[in-house]
């Protein structure tokens, strides 16, 4: 059963099946899922539960002591929460907004017939595959206030730069910036799919008419792009949600605690060895992406229906 | 050609095999006991990253092992900050901690649960030759767990001798001399004080120095604060907070000190553009490459409002601990190993391998004459007597968020009295943690 719905799951977005066909009985024996319901059972659905129930406790790695909703009601009291809350939302909308956009664009330009396609779609989906820590970690020392390349290089031309990471205002957004670049190039790859996978036919028939590269873009690729655009979106918000390698290796939160995310929050909690109040910030960051994301995933598939 | 065909990929699984097979036998070797070796014991021992920890810990390994050609003693590193504290508590809880481990006394040393995870030290022979004042940093009632490694360190200003004799200016004994000295130094074009925001421990200096300030007003705070009676909102604790902003109102720090590392800013200090840098002194070890400079750095305790009081913070060393999970053999080892670091001969080897940020905390163990004059600026508070250790030598409470807290009140972000509220706070989340009373 639970590797039957996490297949449709994954699945779902992209392709939209249009009604589910009865319920057959399977040719297969139940048993054939044992191995794969033990260890979805095992590594899954046991460490869930046991975290609901140890964010309700006080514990460190030997003992617990039972202290009821403490760890809720503290850790929303937790200053860097509410900024945490508020920097988590923004970078998920910042970062989830910027990939479509640029995505569908540089989909669209690298569908056209260009000099050296296939060389420029490698160099899009390139950022993808370096680790993260790696790319934080260089565009920290580029984005240095003083002797970072970026500013250097604007100074060149006369413009004095903004101090990236450390000035309070723009920490968080530099850090988004460096995570649309690293992720635009997957968003591109499947809106490179989705432009691909149209017929020739609406094009063929729009020359025609006459239609201009802007209309046949507006009319044609965006609407019949939209199970693309509904996986990058989920996939992207459901990304910046949890952000936190990133940001981790460029600011830690900082300065102060004016980047923190509910992951760096929870992360902090933890190194400190407030083990209960961080297993509680993980079921309050369990609850925010389902509630986020569920009602999103719905009103997309249901659109696609109606398509 | 069929056999061919097959023949390849039967080589490949057979060579992966033998692989396989050569890996997970060499990997049983250094895992299980390397007694089979002729008798000789192999201890591992975890220490910090920081060249402080790392250079003393290899002298030492390397000293004893050249007098008990029997032991060999493997030193390993691990991240130091939060990120260290729990690699060591993960493996003190799952029984993989190495045979020996160098880790912070004081409260961080408490949050190990020692009476589950380390064995007490309490009837060896070199537990007397320890001085008083470190003792209780690595006890849990009257049981000791660490011997003392490496040397304190004191807190407070290192400042630059030379700006100080261009500019014919006095070592200041109460803030107000300082603010002043600040001024002037301002006026002469030199940053008066340098921050390195980047590193965000380096913050915490003013409000952690200013511990003897709080100790010499109320004599008794640390143990109200354990209990929950003071807090750092009120006075006289507050006090540190507010100094740190006082400096940034007056914009006395450096240009870049958001963006700017530890190591620039002992740079900058050396080279004179800045005067002082409040700082712990062991990071006068980062000038040991540059010896033209390094004893143009003097040091100086926080002053506080009273002139009289006037004295200085000074840091534990850290403990050198023995886990549970050391038995037998190298339980015998370690215990071998560790007496011979707390012995005056230990303190010896230290010195060699790398320079001392302050006095030993063994008996009988001295400073060599030419220690850097910051060291001896701290030498001389110690024989006045009147040194305090800072608050968390002297109570199981620090909260894990100051150095974020300092960031923001040290750069205009937060105010003095709003930051040490919140850090009210944070210190409660670490009470309650560790189960004292008067927190709930």
């Amino acid at each position: 059963m639970a590797t039957e719905v996490d297949a449709r799951q994954t699945v779902g977005p992209a392709i939209a099946t249009p009604a589910r066909p009865a319920r057959r009985k399977s040719p297969y024996p139940y048993w054939f899922c044992l191995p794969a319901a033990l260890v979805f059972f095992v590594f899954f659905i046991v460490p869930t539960f046991s975290s609901f129930f140890f964010s309700l406790t006080r514990w460190d790695l030997s003992e617990y002591e039972f202290i009821g909703l403490d760890n809720f009601v503290n850790f929303f009291q937790e200053p860097a929460l509410v900024i945490g809350l508020k920097n988590t939302l923004i970078y998920a909308v910042v970062t989830c907004g910027l990939k479509v956009v640029l995505g569908i664009l540089l989909a669209q330009l690298l569908t056209s017939p260009i000099i050296a396609r296939g060389f420029l779609r490698s160099v899009a989906f390139f950022p993808v595959l370096v680790s993260t820590i790696g790319v934080g970690l260089t565009f920290t020392v580029l984005m240095d206030p003083s002797a970072g390349l970026i500013n250097k290089s604007l100074g060149v031309v006369g413009i004095e730069g903004p101090a990236w990471l450390v000035d309070p205002r723009l920490a968080l957004l530099s850090v988004a910036l460096v995570d649309v670049w690293k992720g635009v190039g997957l968003a591109t790859v499947i809106f490179i799919a989705g432009i691909v996978s149209i017929p020739r036919e609406y094009f063929e028939a729009s020359a025609v008419d006459g239609a201009s590269a802007f209309r046949r873009f507006w009319h044609i690729v965006l609407p019949l792009s939209k199970p693309a655009i509904t996986t990058v979106v989920i996939l992207s918000l459901i990304g910046g949600l949890r952000t936190f390698d990133l940001i981790w290796a460029m600011t830690r939160g900082g300065p102060g605690f004016t980047s923190d995310v509910i992951a760096s929050v929870i992360y902090k909690q933890y190194q400190a060895g407030f083990y209960g109040l961080s297993t509680a910030g993980n079921v309050v960051l369990f609850i925010l992406v389902t509630a986020i994301v569920f009602p999103l995933y719905r009103f997309f598939t249901r659109q696609e229906v109606d398509l | 050609m069929r056999f061919a065909k097959y023949r390849r990929p039967v080589s490949l699984v057979a060579a992966t095999v033998a692989c396989i097979l050569a890996l997970s036998a060499c990997s049983a070797g250094s895992l299980g006991s390397s007694d089979k070796g002729g008798g000789t014991t192999t201890l591992t021992f975890l220490v910090d990253n920081a060249d402080g920890s790392v250079k003393p810990a290899q002298g030492l390994a390397e000293a004893f092992h050249a007098k008990n050609p029997d032991i060999t003693v493997q030193v390993q590193t691990r991240p130091g900050g939060s990120e260290g504290d729990n690699i060591v508590k993960t493996r003190l809880s799952t029984g993989e901690m190495t045979d020996v481990f160098l880790y912070n006394s004081g409260s961080l040393f408490q949050a190990l649960n020692p009476k589950q995870n380390l064995t007490p030290l309490t009837g060896e022979a070199w537990a007397s030759q320890v001085e008083d004042i470190f003792k209780p940093t690595v006890s849990v009632d009257s049981d000791l767990y660490g011997a003392p490694i490496t040397g304190s360190s004191a807190g407070g200003i290192l400042y630059n001798r030379k700006v100080y004799e261009k500019l014919g200016l006095q070592v200041p004994t109460t803030w107000a001399e300082f603010m002043a000295n600040n001024a002037k130094i301002k006026a002469a074009g030199i940053d008066p004080v340098i921050q390195t925001y980047q590193d965000t421990w380096t913050s915490q200096l003013f409000v952690l120095a200013d511990f003897h300030n709080v100790a010499a007003a109320d004599p008794g705070w640390s143990e109200k604060y354990t209990g929950g009676q003071v807090k750092y909102a009120q006075e006289p604790a507050v006090k540190g907070f507010q100094r740190l902003e006082q400096v940034h109102k007056a914009g006395y720090e450096n240009k870049n000190y958001r963006s700017m590392k530890f190591e620039a800013g002992m740079k900058l200090l050396a080279a004179g553009k800045g005067a002082h840098f409040p700082m712990l002194t062991f990071a006068v070890g980062v000038l040991a490459s540059d010896p033209q400079h390094i004893n143009d750095i003097g040091f100086f305790g926080q002053p506080g409002d009273d002139a009289s009081k006037a004295g200085m913070t000074i840091w534990m060393p850290a403990g050198l601990y023995i886990p549970k999970s050391t038995e037998g053999a190298k339980l015998e080892a370690a215990k071998k190993f560790v007496a011979f670091v707390a012995s005056t001969e230990g303190c010896d080897v230290q010195t060699k391998a790398y320079p001392p940020a302050g006095p030993y905390m063994v008996k009988g163990c001295e400073l060599p004459a030419d220690v850097p004059q910051a060291i001896k600026d701290v030498v001389a508070y110690v024989e006045k007597g009147n040194i305090t250790p800072a608050l968390e030598f002297s109570s199981p409470i620090k909260g894990p968020a100051l150095e974020q807290i300092t960031v923001e009140v040290g750069s205009g972000l937060r105010p003095a009295t709003d930051g040490a509220a919140l850090y009210d706070k944070d210190v409660k989340k670490q009470a309650q943690q560790l189960g004292l009373k008067g927190w709930s």
